[in-house]
């Protein structure tokens, strides 16, 4: 009897949203070790992450942007811009470490920008943000015009290129302290219970006291400055700087978060999901670039990820199983 | 002043706001700009304001149910693609079949969103975020690394958007824009006054409701995007006849810039309210300014997207703010009468 309450107490696990992205990325990590013995070395699967850190640092503010109702599509033009604005005042002799600190100031101004028009004056975040990724974009353009700048400081490439303890580099660390913070936030304080309140219902969220301009506010002003530190990422990584800097970024992010379970319309998905997707769609892609599949037709493949990430839960699982739905939501 | 406004319809309102603000743009640049107020000027903006305003349009119709359509950049470039190499292929292919081909393709494309939207209940901001990279990759799959000169096409085709049908002093009216005008217009119509098209706009503005009403929602729904790809395939052979050459490329951003000019238009992202002449105003615009920007030597040519997307936040936030107003407005002239009939009564 013991055994078989912890088999279907698995089993519950498995037919969670979570424990399909679980069930799905052993599937193709297991695919891809059979079709390279390289595969599973800890410098591919840190070169992995390396490839697209950037991309996966913004999805997990995405995350809270997503949850909480709202879209953020302009992160891929403030990565742009702030690289830019480094690029331009690295040129221009400011000291680098000054130059870092007024570029995470533009990701906080832009940001707060986004989310004053839409929680103060209450316009759709899909506008405000379209607006901005076609704005942010051109004032990058503006800062370099059509130059590329390289030749940045030596600590400053490095950071980006080697590893900073052993053979892990700074971006990664930094992305595993953000995701470790940003879980204790969502999933563990009253910031986060108010972020999946307010995306369940806003209405209610304000009857109950919350102050939820504020909070998008933050939100998004939130997604600025972490797209703004992304963007300098992305500078240091490639060791330099050109007006289309992680230009459609926006699209990739939004699909690793959706794919993580996380609800369109708001007040569901998790962190631990985002983290799932990320890693399915990196080792996804690795596995098909192993195969000689161009990148045109990977995006593809994830494109067909994102409907079916919809679809599949909508084809009642559960029925088939008789047992329960998808988990949403809850922490 | 704000009464007298208040009287009129709030779309009619918006048009005469746009066209205001137009006319606004098109003095500041006068007053700019050397040798602004020319034909050539017209003629730059409307060829690319007829593949454009097909595409607002499109959009339109879309957000008009509520949903939104992010895949019509890559429906223009597979549409494109696909159409040159089969006038390639076939030369001798009469133009009408052509154009059929083309808007067929671009129903097929719109109808696989539409399925999915409309019955698998998928929201259109995942299915066309998909679909936007789906296209795409299917167009490079079919290319192949080949890419459409104008020396493949027929004369016919490539003359096609140039031709001068009539002509006013400098102003030439290109068959192009002549045909997207009238198929913006044709749209716009059928959206007032056709029993079958109001259904978009009683879905967009409360989907329960329109249930109730006995809408068939999905069917409508699905309609919506199957001519909303119908215009992207036609807006991708106008595409093919004014620049000739395709790569895999073709297209790319349109989604945005359509929704811009949708959005700038006056058409209310959340569904149910806005006109296809509206965004064809709001193409204009965004389009007139881009055109603009390049020839003012006060500033760079690097300022016209910083520029554009001031333009559509300040649109749509003053859009915003003037029509609460008039709302409040509204109501208290409701309640004032009402209380006047009570009073009196």
């Amino acid at each position: 009897m013991a055994d078989r309450s912890v088999l279907s107490a698995m089993w519950a696990r498995v037919q969670t949203w979570e424990g399909f992205l679980v069930c799905a990325l052993i599937f193709i990590v297991l695919m891809n070790t059979a079709l390279s013995p390289q595969f599973l070395t800890v410098s591919n699967q840190i070169n992995l992450f390396q490839l697209s850190i950037e991309k996966i640092i913004v999805a997990l503010v995405m995350t809270f942007v997503i949850i909480n109702a709202e879209i953020d599509l302009s992160v891929g033009s403030m990565m742009g811009l702030a690289a830019c604005t480094f690029g331009f005042l690295f040129q221009a002799g400011v000291d680098p470490v000054l130059a870092i600190a007024i570029t995470l100031l533009v990701g906080l101004v832009g940001g707060a920008l986004n989310g004053v028009f839409i929680a103060y004056v209450g316009l759709p975040s899909l506008v405000v943000t379209l607006a901005t990724l076609i704005g942010f974009r051109g004032l990058a353009r503006v800062l370099v015009e059509d130059r590329g700048i390289t030749d940045f400081p030596e600590w400053f490439d490095s950071l980006g290129q080697q590893g900073l303890i052993g053979p892990v580099p700074f971006a990664l660390i930094a992305f595993f302290i953000l995701f470790a913070i940003l879980w204790v936030v969502l999933q563990r304080s009253g910031f986060g219970r108010k972020t999946y309140v307010i995306g369940t219902n806003r209405e209610v969220a304000t009857f109950a006291g919350i102050d939820t301009a504020k909070h998008k506010l933050i939100l998004f002003t939130a997604s600025g400055l972490v797209s703004a530190f992304a963007g300098l990422l992305y500078a240091a990584r490639v060791g330099a700087v050109r007006g289309d800097v992680a230009l459609g970024f926006e699209l990739d992010i939004i699909t690793m978060v959706l794919l993580g379970g996380v609800s369109i319309f708001g007040g569901s998905g998790t962190l631990l999901g985002t983290l799932l997707a990320i890693l399915i769609v990196l080792n996804l892609r690795n596995g098909m670039a192993l195969l000689n599949i161009t990148g045109h037709i990977q995006t593809g493949v994830i494109g067909i990820l994102l409907i079916a990430s919809v679809l599949l839960p909508r084809l009642q699982l559960s029925t088939l199983f008789g047992a329960r739905k998808r988990q949403e939501g809850s922490a | 002043m704000m009464r007298a406004l208040s009287n009129l319809n709030p779309q009619t309102l918006r048009i005469l706001a746009l066209l205001l603000v137009l006319v606004l743009v098109v003095l500041f640049f006068a007053t700019q700009i050397d040798r602004y107020l020319t034909g050539r000027l017209f003629n730059r903006v409307s060829s690319s304001v007829a593949i454009m305003a097909l595409i607002a349009t499109a959009q339109t119709l879309v957000i008009l149910t509520r949903n939104i359509d992010l895949s019509v950049g890559s429906v223009v470039g597979f549409t494109a693609f696909a159409t040159g190499s089969l006038i390639a292929s076939v030369p001798e292919l009469h133009p009408l079949l052509l154009v059929s081909f083309s808007m067929l393709l671009g129903a097929c494309f719109g109808a696989f969103n539409g399925f999915f939207v409309a019955y698998a209940r998928v929201p259109a901001i995942i299915v066309t975020l998909a679909t936007l990279a789906l296209f795409r990759s299917l167009l490079v799959e079919f290319a192949d690394g080949r890419s459409i000169t104008s020396s493949q096409l027929p004369q016919w085709l490539t003359s096609f958007p140039n031709t001068r049908l009539f002509e006013i002093g400098d102003f030439q009216f290109r068959a192009a824009f002549v045909v997207a005008v009238v198929i913006v217009l044709v749209v716009h119509v059928a959206l007032q006054r056709l029993r079958v098209a109001r259904k978009l706009y009683a879905i967009g503005s409360n989907p329960e409701a329109a249930e109730m009403a006995g809408i068939n929602q999905k069917a409508t729904v699905f309609v919506a995007f199957i001519c909303a790809g119908a215009l992207a395939g036609l807006a991708g052979f106008m595409f093919l006849a004014r620049f000739g050459n395709i790569t895999v490329v073709a297209g790319l951003g349109f989604e945005l810039k359509s929704v811009a000019a949708a959005v700038v238009g006056g058409v209310n992202i959340f569904g149910g309210s806005g006109t296809v002449f509206g965004a064809l105003i709001g193409a204009v615009l965004v389009d007139l300014i881009e055109t603009s920007l390049v020839r003012w030597q006060l500033v760079s040519e690097f300022w016209r997207e910083a520029v554009l997307g001031a333009l559509i936040l300040t649109a749509v936030a003053l859009d915003a703010i003037v029509m609460r107003r008039l709302v409040a407005l509204r109501a208290a002239r409701h309640h004032e009468k009402r209380e006047r009939e009570v009073t009196g009564g």
